[in-house]
């Protein structure tokens, strides 16, 4: 079981996520998008979004820290255990708040916005659960570790070693089957997460504009050589109506 | 100097009369689907009125269009790269749902389906975004023919202008009482500018402009939806569909524009007031015309770029440019430039937003012409409209502030042109000398002021219309390039592929059908035939004139012993 947990399990996550993301961006970029629904509610977007966006980046830089560097660099700049513990667990505590914060009102305001609402596909649900069940089990390790105080699990000894050694390509499931039952928890439901993430509207995120900082403003291109004149029709054609919104049709 | 060719559009405003057709027709094209339920890419907006979206013009609430730095650079008037990135999870300025108008249908199929009874049935409204019930309350076009404008006529961000600051010395406002006010109509496309908001605003760089005419276009596989483009366009042109979750806009109809037809706006305005063709502009200077220090500047810096298509030196920079000799043969009798920069009497809608747009205005004599001929004067007269045009203020005022930045020597200067060539001609047309005092009185001669009037007043469908045919040609060249066996009567000959029927790469379809058709329509026999006896090219019900017998369309009578090349009486 642990084998498959931690030896097979991560590599069919990547597998998908990676393929996924490559058959995604080849056949679906009319789909690579980030859906916004603010045209149809903007006040509770302008509070959660952000907190909810700013949150997870924080928390995405903090796994980073805290999975791809191995103890003994922080050790060699004097960083002790204590005081990373210390560190990790007020500012990734805070992040992890924010984030839930701003999801639950994202959530909220798609549940109760009916137009919203009518925009969630069964794969935005499945994705808000996973993503939702993430971030909470996330925050549970943060909180068991508070509670045990100093006696807390270093997970740095256990669950980082083992994330590294995936990518080494000789998984060390032992020491990933050493850490306590809520990471092995957050680390399967994260991993499901980002198998999903191709198919579902976070590939947003893989396209982050960051290039817009250094692109000129206007933009020239020539005249789509391959398709002049008409093109046989694309998606983004259905016809007008509420037929698909209203079930008596 | 780097010339460009930019496909522009005119339109004279004296004669809108309002109808919509454009609006109507373009949404028929263009947003008849699903997410796009709300958007017009042609709209017709009554002014003074609020327009479409809701005072889209009032830019301290929408923050669309261009500033400048302390330092006398461009900036976006939403800010920098920087701010906007970090403003990109919940855009802060952002047009609703409401600040458009919720789209609706109507439950027609009550009125089928109801049951006898005594009351009749009524098709209730229906919100096209919720599908429940809805109560309609705003509209594209709410407040047309000044519809509400008693009421709401101060919300127009023009005429709050006027009334704050302009005009507040001499205490005369903007009057909404039947006898006082005036009106004119004002159809509005996206101004595919040379310097756009909207494309800088972009994160993803979907959005671009065709280095062969100019055409802004929304590249929908590159687009995120990141919707910075609808906050940076200050003609708020820019529309989400809230289906697909990208950005849509007027495409300036270029399918139809690359086989030289005019935009199904142009092509079925009633008025016949749409004006297409190019613009030659020197790239290179763009940025610095659209950073002039002073608003008042930027409609002269605009008139700059333009470069004249029969000078010979810049004849010869477009050739080392690029640009072939037939496009500019028809920059050289574009209307467009003609009505901008020859006769200086088209007008850019708010070159204040410094992003040089391409649509252009000729400002309407008619709400000085209507006021005269209410109050009883002879509204044809030069004296009277010459005098009109200096005392009627508040319709100049208003004009300035839409087409030349508060500028009202150059809404005047125009004005004048038009009401002399009012003058003038009425003198021609009974039959009387022309008064030459009156072209000299607004710098014109007369040859000039006639081929003016000739272009606006006549119109003629190919004076109006003059889209270069060089699309066609290169799209042919194309398509030759793309496979060898595309000469006459060979297998490519706009036939199938080797997988059967539509197999293989397609054939442009505007290009086969339009040449198809037109070759059919003006060749000489009934039968187009090829050497070998069989029709040319492919045609099916759809495309078939009714002229000849296309194989395969009826079935064969040579058993009858009837002619096979004849149709119509088929048994």
């Amino acid at each position: 079981m642990n084998t498959f947990l931690w030896g097979v399990l991560p590599y069919l996550c990547v597998a998908s996520l990676v393929g996924g993301t490559v058959w995604r961006y080849r056949y679906d970029k009319f789909g690579w998008t980030t859906r916004s629904s603010q045209l149809y509610e903007s006040r509770l977007l302008r509070i959660g979004s952000p907190l909810f966006h700013f949150g997870i980046l924080l928390v995405f830089f903090g796994h980073v820290g805290g999975l791809v560097i191995p103890e003994s660099w922080t050790d060699a700049v004097g960083v002790s255990e204590g005081l990373y513990h210390f560190n990790s667990l007020l500012f990734g505590g805070i992040a992890g708040v924010c984030t839930l914060a701003g999801i639950l009102i994202l959530v909220y305001r798609r549940r109760t916005t009916g137009p919203v609402f009518m925009a969630t596909t069964r794969n935005d649900k499945l994705m808000y659960v996973l993503l939702v069940g993430a971030i909470v089990l996330g925050l549970w390790t943060t909180l068991v570790s508070v509670g045990a105080g100093s006696e807390a699990h270093n997970y740095r000894e256990t669950v980082s070693p083992w994330f590294r050694s995936v990518f080494l390509l000789r998984p060390d499931v032992a020491s990933m089957a050493a850490a306590p039952i809520q990471f092995h928890i957050h680390a399967i439901v994260g991993m499901l997460l980002f198998a999903l993430w191709p198919f579902t509207r976070l590939v947003h995120a893989f396209t982050a504009p960051l290039h817009y900082l250094f692109r000129p403003y206007i933009v020239y291109r020539s005249r789509d050589r391959q398709t002049s004149g008409n093109r046989a029709s694309r998606p983004g054609w259905s016809g007008v109506g509420t037929t698909d919104r209203d079930p008596r049709r | 100097m780097r010339v460009m060719a930019q496909m522009g559009m005119v339109m004279n405003l004296d004669k809108c009369i309002g109808c919509h057709t454009c609006s109507v027709t373009c949404k028929q094209a263009w947003t008849n689907r699903a997410g796009t339920e709300y958007v017009w890419f042609n709209n017709v907006e009554t002014r003074p009125g609020q327009g479409y979206p809701r005072r889209y013009e009032d830019q301290e609430t929408w923050k669309g269009g261009w500033t400048l730095t302390h330092r006398g650079s461009l900036k976006l008037k939403a800010g920098g790269r920087v701010q906007k990135l970090l403003g990109i999870f919940a855009s802060p300025v952002q047009p609703k749902l409401a600040d458009y108008y919720e789209p609706w249908t109507y439950d027609y199929q009550t009125l089928v389906e109801a049951p006898l009874g005594d009351d009749f049935p009524v098709a209730r409204p229906k919100s096209l975004i919720t599908g429940e019930n809805t109560k309609i309350t705003w509209s594209a076009n709410w407040d047309d023919n000044l519809g509400g404008t008693s009421e709401m006529g101060h919300l127009d961000p023009i005429v709050a202008k006027l009334n704050d600051s302009v005009r507040r010395e001499s205490e005369e406002k903007v009057r909404f009482e039947l006898e006082q006010t005036f009106m004119f109509y004002l159809p509005r496309i996206c101004e595919h500018c040379l310097n756009p908001s909207c494309m800088a605003s972009c994160p993803s760089g979907a959005i671009y402009k065709r280095e062969e005419d100019g055409i802004v276009l929304v590249d929908q596989d590159r687009c995120r939806g990141w919707r910075q483009c609808i906050t940076g366009c200050p003609y708020k042109k820019i529309y989400f569909n809230h289906k697909s979750g990208k950005a849509e806009k007027c495409t300036f109809c270029y399918p139809r524009v690359e086989v030289g037809l005019p935009t199904v706006c142009s092509e079925t305005c009633v008025g016949r007031l749409r004006y297409l063709g190019l613009f030659l502009y020197d790239a290179d200077r763009v940025t610095a015309a659209a950073a002039t220090p002073d608003e008042a500047d930027l409609y002269e810096a605009q008139l700059d770029l333009l470069l004249d298509p029969s000078d010979p030196e810049v004849i010869a920079a477009a050739r080392r440019d690029g640009i072939p000799d037939d496009w500019m043969d028809a920059a050289r009798r574009s209307p467009v430039y003609a009505l901008a920069k020859k006769y200086r009497v088209a007008l850019p809608l708010h070159p204040e937003y410094r992003t040089m747009p391409m649509v252009w205005y000729v400002p309407p004599l008619s709400p000085v012409v209507d006021l005269l001929a209410a109050q009883g004067h002879d509204a044809e007269d030069r004296g009277v409209l010459f005098g009109a045009i200096e005392a009627l203020r508040i319709p100049v005022d208003y004009l300035a502030e839409l087409f030349t930045a508060g500028r009202t020597d150059i809404v005047t200067d125009v004005l004048r042109k038009l009401a002399a060539m009012r003058a003038y001609m009425r003198d021609v047309s009974l039959g009387r000398d022309g008064d030459p005092s009156i072209p000299a009185a607004v710098g014109l001669d007369e040859e000039t002021l006639y081929e003016m009037y000739r272009l606006m007043a006549i119109a003629k469908y190919d004076e109006r219309y003059v889209i270069p045919t060089a699309h066609v040609e290169r799209a042919h060249e194309l398509e030759e390039i793309g496979c060898s066996l595309d000469f006459d009567e060979g297998p490519g000959m706009y036939e199938s592929g080797p997988f059967g029927e539509a197999s293989g790469r397609p054939a442009p379809v505007a290009v086969e059908t339009f040449n198809a058709l037109k070759q059919r329509q003006t060749s000489e026999s009934t039968t187009p035939t090829t050497a070998s006896g069989e029709l040319r090219g492919r045609v099916n019900l759809l495309n078939w004139d009714g002229r000849g017998a296309p194989p395969g369309l009826f079935p064969d009578d040579s058993a009858n012993g009837s002619d096979g090349g004849r149709t119509g009486d088929a048994s």
